[in-house]
Parts: structure tokens; C-alpha cells; sequence
């Protein structure tokens, strides 16, 4: 079979490294030729985008893989690490990731500086999101948090208005506060357990020092929630999201919320194992989907009662990250379909969100501004950029075939397995809300044109990259058999690379 | 209480006086110190604690891993801070502002 | 404590005098006693529990200095620090890089630099960096040197060669015209780039792994890596202080 090929035996270590190295050099060299950044960064990120994409057939075919990075075992060296997880991940990134360059192509056409720095940056922060989904050293992921959290906040900065910079500068302090918290938690494993790699760190954890250990758990998943702007920690983030140039918006929440979340599911399935060993794990979780549930309606609400069409899509993802820790309490109440439901709804959140925002930007270009009471009469002149939000409001709502419909259903699954009715709630009427903000812009943009306004032309690479990743969305619902496989996380059945036996030794000798 | 607990604490507690000033002084530049204090806590932290008594069979001299690490997050703390001031130093240049505007904090 | 508010020389826009009154009536601090302290007792709190949790670590402690004693034959340096740095976890080494030159990329993104043409240094600082800038590149260099087997490398001598650059940019020397856009931007990248193009060739040997150095070539390799490190991050750091692009 072909896709053996891309498998750990034949050219999967190649394509991690050309996961991470190539937008990485491609980074630099649109920084040195900055002439010639959009035509570099486009095609690189369209192959950046192939490696990826050819990676996650490598793992379906052949399971998860592994890298040594300097040929050092694993308490010594650090280790890259392809499971389903992250190879669903850098895929969604990959699709997200091609379709904003595609965008970005257009969008900054006319804007030489802008351009400039955007390709750059973005390519680092391409790279950052692929060595986060990558690596299985926690020391190396606080880096490669930074190095995310730098190139978003760069990006955030790009517009110069005084509300971006606003935006960037807090974003800034956030991003460093949660990562400052992070390497407190892994400095005190490191002198808990005398390693940072996660298979070693899972195997001391049982006989690690009580307090050290729950002190540095808390630490860092405090830290990775900032991050992830779950509430109550959501405050910085709409400004932020909802100040950036729209290909920015889209980038910051379709992926980089995503990396954080991702690492906290890492953590919690990974070193913890699942949580469920003593109590005060099922007492974090429960906390989690209390947390979740509160932003899943506060975010609504707010998302629903504003005027500017950008913060209400970053209101809204408040929201949808809600939806992602709600599946805590059920994932560890024993349903572990719960965690297939957080993953597919992280994936359609990334396309859809992007989709949405994209949108936004064009929106906001053909008509300059983004009140949404004064959207009127845009779906006669922009009718795909319409038809792709109003797509991705499907997912968003969680209307069936979409991705959000999987996701949510399989979360009111387990909520009505369990019993947990209140949940059940939450999710059905985080739904209802969606629909409400989601018609809300849709319902203006179909009102008739009351008077003439200047109208600029939207390119059609604007308004098709948008509702690609809107069909992207609704395509996602209908190959749950394809991709399952990459998704059941925490099971048994889930695609893992085979644990290196030197790491295996390590871990028993380090016990 | 032997000398490396003893910086261990010491780490904490810089880190929590950061962690206040952080909150309470709405002057962004006190903002960025404040991230400095909290950042050198953390360092203290690791890198005091590789002091502790090694286990049988390991040379006397601290363990290397920790001072690397700790040098690497020195690097990232300073490209934060350049990054940071750079921000402000344009905000203010643009607003005459000096703080967020707004207190919704974080 | 309360701190005298004035800025010397905030030259207020007429355009922004609706921001600079809101921040002039709102205090400089923005919590009110009662929050304070309150925030001061939960912080206190917080500190009893990472207090508890250093107190907790075991005495013998768990880390890697026996396995990188073990295998500091094959790094191709003898000092245990830069053998960490550039060899067994010369992958975060080379993130951090990036991350210096992602920061320089934020910050030129931003604006323009002020320049250094507009400094005004007094009699000293207009004499010292003529004495002191060549001993710091010489001691610099020596750093570099003495980094494989002593405290010291890439970092240290890269943040000497900054320190050069802001000294010069301090007293108002401003960079030679072939020193401008171009070729910094080339010396800021590479150190990135070196170590990208080395790491990827390691992967792409037989039977290698990306960043992965054989143990006979690994001193030179290191050099090389670590001199095109310490020019980088000397000029980003120089370039990072003058706070924009040229």
C-alpha cells in the first residue's frame, strides 16, 4: 500500500521535520527578500501545508511515530512525538493554515508593509503551532508556547491602530504570565522527577512528591488556561481577536487557542493518565466543566449583544472554548467518547471560526466597516462570503452534518449517559444562542440597501478561501469514518507510536 | 532549612511579589518589570533546587540541565521584554497613553 | 507608597486629550485599599502553597547530571552546560534563536527606530565606548573560545557584543552605510539559519536524526553553530534596544 510510504518506516520522520524546519527557513528567507515574501510565504505555506497533510495519511496508514531530535534518548534528548491527536491537530492547522495564506494573499495585496512582516511572522508561527503538536518534552513546549505566544501577539500588533496595539500589549502580558506559570510547574517536575520528557514524567508521577507534584499540576494547567481564555480568563481575548486584520483573527482563534487547550488534554491524558487515579482529579475536572459551562453562556450572551461583527465572533469563541472543557467531567465520569466529542468540536471550531472571521474581513473590506446593523444589502453583492458564514454558523450551532453537530452529539451523549441533565442544558442551549447570534448577521446582511454607499471590490481569493473552510466544516460531519481512527483519544484504541523501548527502560529504571 | 530550599522560597516569594505588582500598578512599564521579577523567581527557583544533594553516583557539581534551561528562558524573558516596550514605547507614541485604558485588566 | 506622577516631557496630542484626561483623573494605581489587601492576603495564601510544594521535594535529588556526565565524551565539548545547550538539548537552543528573531520581527513591525543620531552623550560617554568597545569584542571572542570547556558561549558572548552596540548607539555613532538593512537582517538570521541548515543535514545522513552531530565532527559543528549564534544575537539585542526598524 502507497501510504506505507508516509509511515514511520519510510519518509513520516522526514515529514515531521519538514513539519517544523520548513516554514521555519521559510520564515527567514521572506524575511530577508521581503519583495518577494508573499509569493515565498504562499508557496511555502502551501507545502508546508502538503507535508502535513501527508503526515496525518502517514499515521492513519501506519500508526504514530517518533524522533529523536540529536539521536538522544529520551532523559536526555528531546523527543517529537505523531500520535492521532496531534496529527488531527497539525491537520486542521494545515487546512486552516493554507486557506488563510490563500487570503492573506489578497488581503495585504495593496498593503506592501503589512505584507512584509505578516509572512514571516505567520510562517513562525506556523512552525511554533507544528513543534507544539509535536513534542514531548515539557521544557521544550514551554519554548514553543513563547514562541507561539510572541508571533501571535506580533500578528495582533500588525493593524498599528491604537486598539491593536492595546489589544497586542495585554495579549503580550497574558501570554507571558500563563507561560511563567507553566515553567513553574515544570521546574518544580524536573526537581520532582529528574526529567521533563512526558512518558518519564507519567511514569513518576505515582511516586512523585505529593505537594510538589499537585503544586506544578495546578500551575501549569492555571497557566495553559489563561491562555486558552477560558472563563473567567477570556477578558483579554476579544480585544485582541477582534482588533487584528481579519487573516490575523482567524489564525489566533481557530489555532493558537487550540495549541493551549491541546497541551492541557496532553497533560491531563498523557502525564496525569487520565486524571481518574485519586480524587482531587475528578474534583479538577468537575471545576473545568463548571468553568466551561459558564463560558459557554456568558460568551453567548455577550456575543449576542454586540454591535461590531468581529467581537461578536470572538465572543463567540469565549463560547465554543467552553463547549472543549465540558467534556472533562464526562470524559473522566468514564465516557471517553466525551473526548472524541472535545477533539471533533475543537477541529470544527478551527475551520468554521476561520471561516467566520475571513468572512468578517470581507465584510469589512467591501463595505469598511463591520456594524452588523448597517450589513445591509451585502448578500446581493457578496453572495459567497454570506453563503460562508452562514455555513459556518451551521457548525457553530451544531446543525446537522456538520462537524459541531458530531461533537455535540456525541458530548449529549455521554451528559445523557451520566445523568448530568444540567450539562445536557448547557450544551442544547449554547446551541440556541449560537443560532440566534449567528441569524442575527445573517438576517442584516439580507435587509435591502436603504442608500448608496462606497462599496470597494472584494477579490474572489478572499471570498472563496472563506467558503472553502466553511464547506470544510460541514465535509468534517461526513468522514467521521475516515478520520476516527486519528480521534479516539484516551481509548485503547487510539493510534499512539509505539513507546520507544529506550524511553520504556528509562521509565522502569527511573522508578 | 539547607541553601537550596532556602532559594527555592526565596524564588516563591519573588514570584508572588510580581504577581501582586502585576495586578495592582496599572503602569505598563511597572507591568513589564513586574513580569521580570516574577520571571527571575521562576529561574531562582530552578536553578537554586539543582543544588539540592544528589542522589549515590553523580559528580558533586550542580546538575547542567537546569542552568541550560534557565539560560534559555533568560533569552525568551529579554525578547519579551524588548517586544513589550517596543508596544508601549509605540502606544504611548500614538496615544499618550501609558496603561491599558481600561480596566478590564486580566 | 505613593509615586510623584510627572513625566517629564509627555508632550500631550490635542488629539488624545480625551484619553490623557481619563488618565490623568483615574489613579495610578488602580485598586483601591480594600482590594489590595485582600489580593495581598490570597497571594500570601498562594505563596503558602508553592512554599509547601519546594519544601515537599525529596532531599537526594532525581536529575540528569550522572547521565550527562555519562555521555559528555560524545558531545564534542567538555564544559556540561554548553553540551546541554548545544548538543543533547540543542533543539531548544535552536527555538530560542527563533524566538530572539521573532521578537526583532515584532518590534520592526511596530514602527521606526528613534535612531541613535539624536543622542547627545556627555564628555564620557563620547571617550568610552572608543576604549571599551574593542575589549569587549576581545573579550567577547575569548568567551566564545573558552565556552567549550569553561562557563561561558554563544549567549554571554552574544550579549557583550549588544552591549557594544548599544554603547555605540548611546553615544550617537550610528551604523555604517553597509552595515545598514541588508546585511542586518542577514547577520540577524543567521544563527537560525546555520543551525537549521547543519540540523537538517544531520537528518538527512544515514541513520541520522535531525540536530544530530557525529561525535568526531561535533566540536567543530558546535563552533560553527555557536559563532554564528553570538553575532546574531548580539545585533538583535542592539537592534531590539534602538526599539524599531532602521
Amino acid at each position: 500500500m502507497p501510504l506505507q510510504l508516509l509511515g514511520p518506516g519510510g519518509l513520516g520522520p522526514d515529514l515531521l521535520l519538514a513539519a517544523v524546519f520548513l516554514p521555519l527557513a521559510a520564515a527567514l528567507v521572506c524575511f530577508l527578500l521581503p519583495r518577494l515574501a508573499a509569493t515565498l510565504g504562499l508557496i511555502s505555506a502551501l507545502l508546508t501545508a502538503a507535508a502535513t497533510l501527508a503526515l496525518m495519511l502517514g499515521v492513519l496508514a501506519g500508526g504514530g511515530m517518533e524522533v529523536q531530535l540529536g539521536g538522544w534518548q529520551a532523559p536526555l534528548g528531546i523527543r517529537w512525538r505523531s500520535d492521532g491527536l496531534s496529527a488531527a491537530l497539525m491537520a486542521m492547522t494545515a487546512v486552516v493554515g493554507a486557506m488563510v495564506s490563500l487570503y492573506a494573499a489578497a488581503y495585504f495585496r495593496h498593503t506592501a508593509y503589512e505584507r512584509t512582516y505578516f509572512w514571516p511572522i505567520w510562517l513562525v508561527l506556523w512552525a511554533a503551532l507544528n513543534a507544539l503538536f509535536l513534542s514531548a518534552d515539557l521544557f521544550n513546549l514551554y519554548v514553543t508556547l513563547e514562541l507561539l505566544g510572541f508571533a501571535a501577539v506580533s500578528l495582533t500588533a500588525l493593524g498599528g491602530g491604537a486598539a491593536a496595539l492595546t489589544g497586542a500589549i495585554r495579549y503580550l502580558l497574558v501570554s507571558v504570565l500563563g507561560s511563567l506559570a507553566y515553567l513553574l510547574g515544570v521546574a518544580l517536575v524536573y526537581h520532582g522527577c529528574g526529567t521533563v520528557d512526558i512518558a518519564l514524567v507519567a511514569a513518576c508521577v505515582p511516586d512523585a512528591p505529593r505537594p510538589a507534584l499537585k503544586v506544578a499540576v495546578a500551575a501549569m494547567i492555571a497557566g495553559l488556561l489563561l491562555k486558552t481564555a477560558l472563563f473567567p480568563f477570556h477578558v483579554w481575548l476579544p480585544p485582541a481577536h477582534g482588533s487584528a486584520p481579519a487573516p490575523v483573527s482567524a489564525v489566533l482563534s481557530a489555532l493558537v487557542v487550540k495549541a493551549s487547550f491541546y497541551l492541557v488534554l496532553r497533560l491531563w491524558l498523557d502525564v496525569l493518565g487520565g486524571g481518574d487515579g485519586d480524587g482531587s482529579g475528578r474534583w479538577l475536572a468537575e471545576l473545568l466543566g463548571v468553568l466551561g459551562a459558564a463560558a459557554v453562556i456568558w460568551g453567548s450572551v455577550l456575543a449576542l449583544r454586540q454591535a461590531r461583527l468581529k467581537l461578536l465572533i470572538a465572543y463567540s469563541t469565549v463560547a465554543q472554548i467552553g463547549y472543549l472543557f465540558m467534556a472533562f467531567p464526562l470524559a473522566v465520569a468514564g465516557g471517553a467518547a466525551a473526548w472524541t466529542g472535545a477533539l471533533y468540536l475543537a477541529l470544527a471550531h478551527g475551520l468554521a471560526k476561520a471561516a467566520m472571521f475571513l468572512s468578517a474581513g470581507s465584510l469589512l473590506r467591501f463595505g469598511g466597516h463591520d456594524r452588523i446593523a448597517e450589513l445591509d444589502s451585502a448578500v446581493h453583492r457578496l453572495p459567497l462570503t454570506l453563503t460562508a458564514f452562514a455555513l459556518a454558523g451551521v457548525s457553530i450551532m451544531g446543525l446537522p452534518p456538520s462537524g459541531g453537530f458530531i461533537g455535540k452529539w456525541l458530548l449529549l451523549e455521554a451528559a445523557f449517559q451520566q445523568g448530568r441533565f444540567v450539562l445536557a442544558a448547557v450544551i442544547l442551549l449554547g446551541g440556541v444562542l449560537a443560532a440566534a447570534y449567528v441569524f442575527k448577521v445573517v438576517g442584516h446582511a439580507f435587509t435591502p440597501a436603504e442608500r448608496e454607499r462606497r462599496l470597494r471590490s472584494v477579490p474572489p481569493g478572499m471570498e472563496w478561501s472563506a467558503l472553502l473552510l466553511a464547506l470544510a466544516a460541514i465535509v468534517l460531519g461526513l468522514t467521521l469514518p475516515l478520520i476516527s481512527p486519528l480521534l479516539q483519544v484516551g481509548t485503547d484504541a487510539a493510534v499512539a507510536p509505539p513507546v520507544s523501548a529506550a524511553v520504556a527502560l528509562t521509565a522502569g529504571g527511573a522508578v | 532549612m539547607t541553601q537550596p530550599v532556602f532559594w527555592g522560597l526565596v524564588g516563591m516569594a519573588l514570584v508572588v511579589m510580581g504577581l501582586y505588582a502585576l495586578i495592582v500598578h496599572a503602569h505598563l512599564l511597572r507591568k513589564v518589570l513586574a513580569l521580570n521579577i516574577m520571571s527571575s523567581g521562576v529561574f531562582l527557583v530552578f536553578i537554586g533546587l539543582a543544588r539540592r544533594a544528589p542522589g549515590e553516583g553523580t559528580p558533586p557539581a550542580a546538575d547542567p540541565v537546569p542552568q541550560a534551561m534557565v539560560l534559555t528562558g533568560i533569552v525568551v524573558a529579554v525578547a519579551a521584554t524588548g517586544l513589550a516596550l517596543a508596544l508601549i514605547v509605540r502606544l504611548r507614541a500614538l496615544t499618550g497613553r501609558t496603561t491599558l485604558g481600561d480596566e478590564g485588566g486580566h | 507608597m505613593t509615586e510623584p506622577q510627572h513625566r517629564p516631557g509627555s508632550g500631550r496630542q490635542p488629539a488624545s486629550d480625551g484619553a490623557a484626561a481619563s488618565g490623568t483623573s483615574r489613579a495610578p494605581e488602580a485598586l483601591p485599599p480594600l482590594a489590595r489587601v485582600l489580593l495581598a492576603l490570597a497571594l500570601l495564601g498562594l505563596f503558602g502553597g508553592l512554599a509547601a510544594a519546594v519544601l515537599s521535594l525529596a532531599q537526594p535529588a532525581p536529575g540528569l547530571a550522572a547521565a550527562v556526565a555519562e555521555r559528555l565524551d560524545e558531545s564534542g565539548v567538555s564544559h556540561p552546560v554548553t553540551a546541554v545547550l548545544l548538543n543533547f538539548r540543542g533543539y531548544d537552543t535552536l527555538l530560542e534563536l527563533v524566538v530572539l528573531v521573532l521578537a526583532l520581527m515584532g518590534t520592526w513591525s511596530v514602527g521606526r527606530a528613534r535612531g541613535c543620531a539624536g543622542n547627545a552623550p556627555g564628555p564620557l560617554l563620547r571617550q568610552l565606548p572608543g576604549l571599551l568597545a574593542p575589549l569587549m569584542v576581545l573579550v567577547a571572542g575569548y568567551l566564545l573560545w573558552v565556552g567549550a570547556h569553561a562557563p561561558g558561549g554563544a549567549f554571554q558572548a552574544g550579549s557583550l557584543l549588544g552591549g557594544v552596540g548599544i554603547l555605540l548607539c548611546l553615544s550617537g555613532r550610528t551604523l555604517p552605510p553597509w552595515a545598514q538593512r541588508p546585511s542586518l537582517r542577514v547577520l540577524a538570521v543567521l544563527g537560525v539559519a546555520v543551525f537549521t541548515l547543519l540540523g537538517t543535514v544531520a537528518a538527512l545522513l544515514p541513520g541520522g536524526a535531525p540536530l544530530d552531530w557525529p561525535p568526531a565532527q561535533a566540536k567543530t559543528l558546535i563552533l560553527t553553530i555557536e559563532l554564528a549564534a553570538m553575532l546574531s544575537i548580539g545585533v538583535i539585542l542592539a537592534a531590539l534596544f534602538t526599539g524599531g526598524r532602521p
